[in-house]
């Protein structure tokens, strides 16, 4: 089968299987409380629902809140380039991971956008909020991308995945499991998760994700949820390639290792929303400040033994 | 290779001791230190192990896995101490100056004609000497101030494993000593503070001072 | 063996005092002359050179000029201090038995301390010079916080602290000097030894490895900007102990750094060491000056004046050649000059219940004896003739202007001047005017209290009128232990 194919179908994988992430988050924070939990399909049926309904714009709304779902889909563009494990992404050019960082950015600026022009005070706070954690956890990315492409001696994200093979992954063993370490919390801050945020919570002094998308309805809300859920699969597999490079041969056993990586990273996120409670608002930034230095010393470590 | 696993430990332990909130935390922090310092020489030493060494390992052990903590956390229940750190300068501040540190003890470290040391134990400890530095420094509590006096030397003892060919097991026994009793005193004094003043917030221990400067 | 029995026989009498109960303090008290006593003959038997040596144990200790001349301060200081603090212990006793308080933490710290000075003296080893001096840190915490106010407290915790984290750089300091000696394949922290390789040490790694050192045994000798525990510790404390802490702990730092110096000289460094040393010298000398005047506690005053001292200290060894003759003769001085002012403010505040220099007046009419002592300790450690300090401070200045260094030396001056009269405004005020009366049955004052500072200024007046030989011999030979051209050139110095 020619590669092309081959990335076609793990972008359809990608955007079919996503949902099912959250899914499992929540089926493991469920278990972790003694309950039997929702579906793991759940997010399949909440998508569905919401795509039947009707959509409600607030009066003071302009045609940036009717924009932001189409923007929120930019996270769909940075799927494209995501490597999925060693197959490689669909889409794989020199310095393609800025301009996957900026997908992700696009979508987040039009939901910012979108939650002041809704007029309401609580998005307002959620948008300000994701604004300021958003600059924190930049550098933490960065950071670990860089420590990649030093390894790698790459300047895509494809290629920064291609080069761990065995021999390379033990002598930075280290320095991967920082750098996967650093996405990891990362993605914590960036999906809205413990301990940074609350996904469950419906007190909106507290909120920052669901604070931000409170006007939303309908088809509108499916696309945000399902962007969502996207970003989190897109962040998921940063984090996954770094700290599982496996590398059996057959491209099927290694994307099965790959999704396997991708659930196993979903029930520790359940774990950890489990076991720890929301930090202060005041204390996100040091959260992601260490993530940042996490991924300050996989720099520095790379760059000594390079 | 094990060196560096037990050298990123220490590191990060360092870390933990620059931001963490908790006064227990910080005490585990130093606590793992002094254990990753006492195997270290098993490991550097590997098959020619000598009976000092493990002497010393097993001192160490004892001192610093297991009494100080043990001496340090007695203090806090005894002293009734609220459990968080309160510093002067901020946690967020605290990493980033912590990485600034490590940068700098990599900067040292090529910078230092020891010879054939490339490892990472050096560029720690010179972290871990900065950072007992400046906790002792930065923070407002008397015992975060021998939480960082303990970091301090903990930094020193792991540049003696990285920068010296041989264990000078006898002078390290006799600093062990010393930096024990030490601590036991620095315990009485928390423990004499907090009675006296029903607090051990040090920039509040200011009564004695020079009329010079009061205006 | 000597060298043995000296560290013995304080460490016997610091286990038996403690092993005796707490009611026991008749028993206890008598211990502490009679281990200075002993301690003393010993050093005397030393000074007679009929020692036996112990080659086995020279590798860590043994007495070289240096060491015995600090040691002789050591047991010369502790001897007269002890006597004193037999009755400090008595005319307090009362209040301390009304407070359920023990003498036994005193006895037990003052002669662990004793033990821990004669280590840091005889240590041939830096490793165990290190040991030794961290071992006076926490010998004399217990003493600094044995009036148990929340002064003390305080006090106590600063020194610990600054004293701690200072000694743990020296220790720092040690362990880079011992890490350039394995580069070059030795495995040394003997003093000679390492002095004897010095020169084919690595530059970079000794200059490291001292400024450490200089900074770490710098805090504990009282160099600003690291003196910051020193005038809390002297003036809180009992003030037997503000003499042992002034007169003999500040010094076993400063030989710590003769050591390193010693080190640097051989590696052919010692001008790098020496500009450090004059540098802090200076600075500690201006510090104290504008922290003595308008002083308002007299102890404190007293504490001020030891950072001056340790100043000038820095300064003499700094400008090298005859001028660490001169801070040797310096250092014998000012012990027993800053011995006999602690030993006399402590009968002051005994009589006046204060430390403040506004309220204590008249001394001279109410209390003759504290009075006359107060006024030569005075004249004393301003560098007045005839006492000693003046003919050590002239020739400073004259080795610093013979050196070429003008500025340094005029500054050396005006910080002289500064002190001095910073002191005699306070000192005047203190001696003239009316004393308060006493309560009926009080006496004023106990020749018996007053006979320490007397033997000890004695010390600094004979010292004025010329150094007796076989002193002169043995400070000659220290200094040539530090200096890498040895000179015979003692300044004026008779």
């Amino acid at each position: 089968m020619s590669q092309t194919i081959l990335s076609i179908v793990m972008f359809i994988l990608t955007l079919a299987l996503c949902p099912l992430l959250p899914g499992i988050v929540n089926r493991v924070k469920a278990r972790c409380a003694g309950r039997t939990g929702q579906p793991l399909l759940q997010k399949y049926y909440d998508l569905g629902k919401l795509v039947r309904k009707d959509v409600v714009y607030s009066t003071t709304a302009t045609w940036i809140f009717r924009a932001c779902p189409v923007a929120v889909l930019g996270g769909a563009l940075a799927a494209a380039l995501t490597p999925f494990g060693r197959g490689g992404a669909l889409v794989s050019f020199q310095g393609d991971f800025l301009i996957w960082a900026g997908a992700l950015t696009l979508a987040r600026l039009f939901m910012i956008l979108a939650a002041l022009d809704a007029g309401s005070a609580f998005t307002g706070m959620g948008a300000s909020r994701e604004a300021w954690f958003a600059v924190l956890a930049e550098p933490a990315i960065f950071l670990a991308m860089a420590a990649l492409a030093v390894i790698s001696h790459q300047f895509s994200m494809t290629g920064f995945f291609l080069a761990l093979t065995p021999e390379t992954t033990s002598r930075h063993f280290m320095a991967l499991l920082f750098a996967a370490l650093a996405l990891f919390v990362v993605s914590l801050a960036e999906n809205a998760r413990i301990p940074v945020d609350d996904p469950t919570t419906h007190l909106e002094l507290t909120m920052i994700h669901e604070a931000m998308i409170l006007d939303h309805s309908g088809p509108d809300l499916a696309i945000i949820e399902y962007g969502a859920a996207l970003k989190l699969w897109v962040m998921a597999s940063l984090a996954v390639g770094a700290a599982v490079p496996v590398d059996i041969g057959s491209w099927w056993l290694d994307a099965g290792c790959f999704l396997v990586g991708l659930f196993v990273f979903a029930v520790l996120l359940g774990i950890v929303e489990s076991v720890m409670a929301r930090l202060k608002l005041n204390r996100v930034p040091q959260f992601l400040v260490g993530a940042a230095v996490l991924a300050a010393i996989s720099v520095i470590l790379v760059a000594r033994s390079a | 290779m094990w060196l560096d696993y037990l050298s990123v430990i220490f590191i990060l332990t360092n870390f933990v001791l620059l931001a963490s909130s908790r006064l227990g935390f910080c005490i585990k922090a130093v606590t793992i230190q002094g254990v990753v310092l006492a195997i270290i020489p098993l490991v550097h030493e590997g098959d020619h192990l000598g009976v000092a060494s493990l002497v010393l390992c097993a001192v160490t052990l004892a001192v610093k896995g297991y009494a100080f903590p043990k001496l340090l956390n007695g203090a806090i229940s005894r002293a009734r101490i609220r459990r968080e750190v309160e510093p002067l300068v901020g946690y967020s501040t605290s990493i980033l100056l912590g990485l600034a540190m490590l940068v700098f003890g990599f900067w040292l470290q090529s910078r230092l004609p020891l010879g054939g040391n490339d490892g990472l134990l050096l560029p720690a400890s010179f972290f871990a000497i900065l950072a007992g530095f400046f906790v002792t420094i930065g923070r407002r509590k008397a015992l975060t101030q021998i939480l960082g006096y303990l970091a301090l030397e903990n930094g020193i003892f792991a540049f003696g494993a990285a920068a010296l060919p041989e264990h000078p097991w006898m002078l390290e026994l006799g600093v062990l000593l010393d930096v024990f009793v030490a601590v036991l005193v620095m315990g009485v004094a928390v423990f004499r503070i907090s009675e006296e003043f029903e607090h051990i917030d040090v920039d509040r221990l200011r009564s004695l001072r020079d009329p010079v400067g009061e205006g | 063996m000597t060298v043995v029995l000296l560290l013995a026989i304080p460490l016997a009498g610091a286990l038996l005092a403690l092993a005796l109960p707490a009611s026991a303090d008749r028993y206890r008290r008598p211990l502490v002359p009679a281990v200075a006593l002993v301690h003393f003959a010993l050093v005397v038997r030393l000074w007679t050179g009929r020692a036996d040596s112990l080659p086995e144990l020279e590798s860590w200790l043994a007495a070289d000029s240096l060491g015995l001349l600090f040691l002789t301060l050591t047991s010369g200081l502790f001897l007269p201090t002890s006597f004193y603090v037999i009755g400090d212990m008595l005319r307090y006793a009362e209040k301390r038995a009304a407070a359920g308080v023990s003498e036994r933490i005193y006895v037990v710290g003052l002669l662990a301390f004793l033990f821990s000075m004669t280590a840091v003296c005889l240590s041939t080893d830096l490793g165990l010079l290190w040991v030794a001096v961290e071992a006076t840190t926490l010998a004399t915490a217990p003493l600094i916080y044995f009036r148990k106010s929340p002064g003390a407290l305080e006090a106590t915790w600063k020194y610990l602290l600054v004293c701690s984290v200072g000694i743990a750089l020296a220790l720092l300091g040690t362990f880079i000097l011992a890490a350039a000696a394995g580069a070059d394949g030795a495995m040394t922290l003997n003093i000679r030894g390492l002095a004897a390789i010095a020169e084919n040490l690595d530059p970079n790694l000794l200059r490291a490895g001292f400024i450490f050192l200089l900074v770490g045994y710098g805090a504990k000798m009282g160099l600003a900007p690291m003196h910051t525990w020193l005038p809390d510790a002297h003036s809180e404390s009992p003030s037997p102990v503000s003499a042992l802490l002034s007169g003999t702990l500040l010094n076993g730092a400063f030989l710590a750094i003769l050591r390193a110096v010693d080190i640097m000289t051989a590696a052919g460094q010692g001008e790098f060491a020496n500009e450090l040393l004059r540098l802090f010298g200076l600075f500690s000398m201006a510090l104290a000056g504008a922290f003595i005047l308008g002083q308002k506690d007299f102890k404190r005053l007293l504490a001020y004046s030891s950072v001056e001292h340790m100043g000038i200290l820095a300064f003499a060894v700094g400008l090298g050649g005859s001028g660490i003759y001169a801070a040797l003769l310096h250092a014998v001085n000012h012990t027993f000059a800053k011995g006999c002012l602690f030993l006399t403010a402590g009968n002051i505040m005994f009589r006046y219940h204060s430390k403040s220099t506004l309220t204590v007046r008249g001394v001279r009419r109410g209390m003759p004896m504290n009075g006359a002592l107060w006024l030569a300790g005075f004249l004393a450690i301003c560098g007045l003739p005839p006492f000693g300090i003046f003919l050590t401070e002239i020739s400073i200045l004259i080795r610093s202007f013979a050196g070429g260094r003008y500025v340094e030396g005029g500054l050396y001056l005006l910080f002289l001047a500064v002190v001095f009269i910073g002191m005699l405004g306070v000192f005047l005020g203190m001696l003239r005017g009316e004393a308060p009366a006493l309560p009926d049955g009080e006496r004023a004052e106990s020749p018996l209290m007053a006979l320490p500072g007397l033997a000890a200024i004695a010390i600094v007046l004979v010292l004025g009128f010329g150094v007796p030989d076989f002193l002169g011999v043995r400070l000659t030979d220290a200094a040539a232990i530090l200096d890498a051209i040895p000179t015979a050139t003692q300044g004026v110095l008779p």
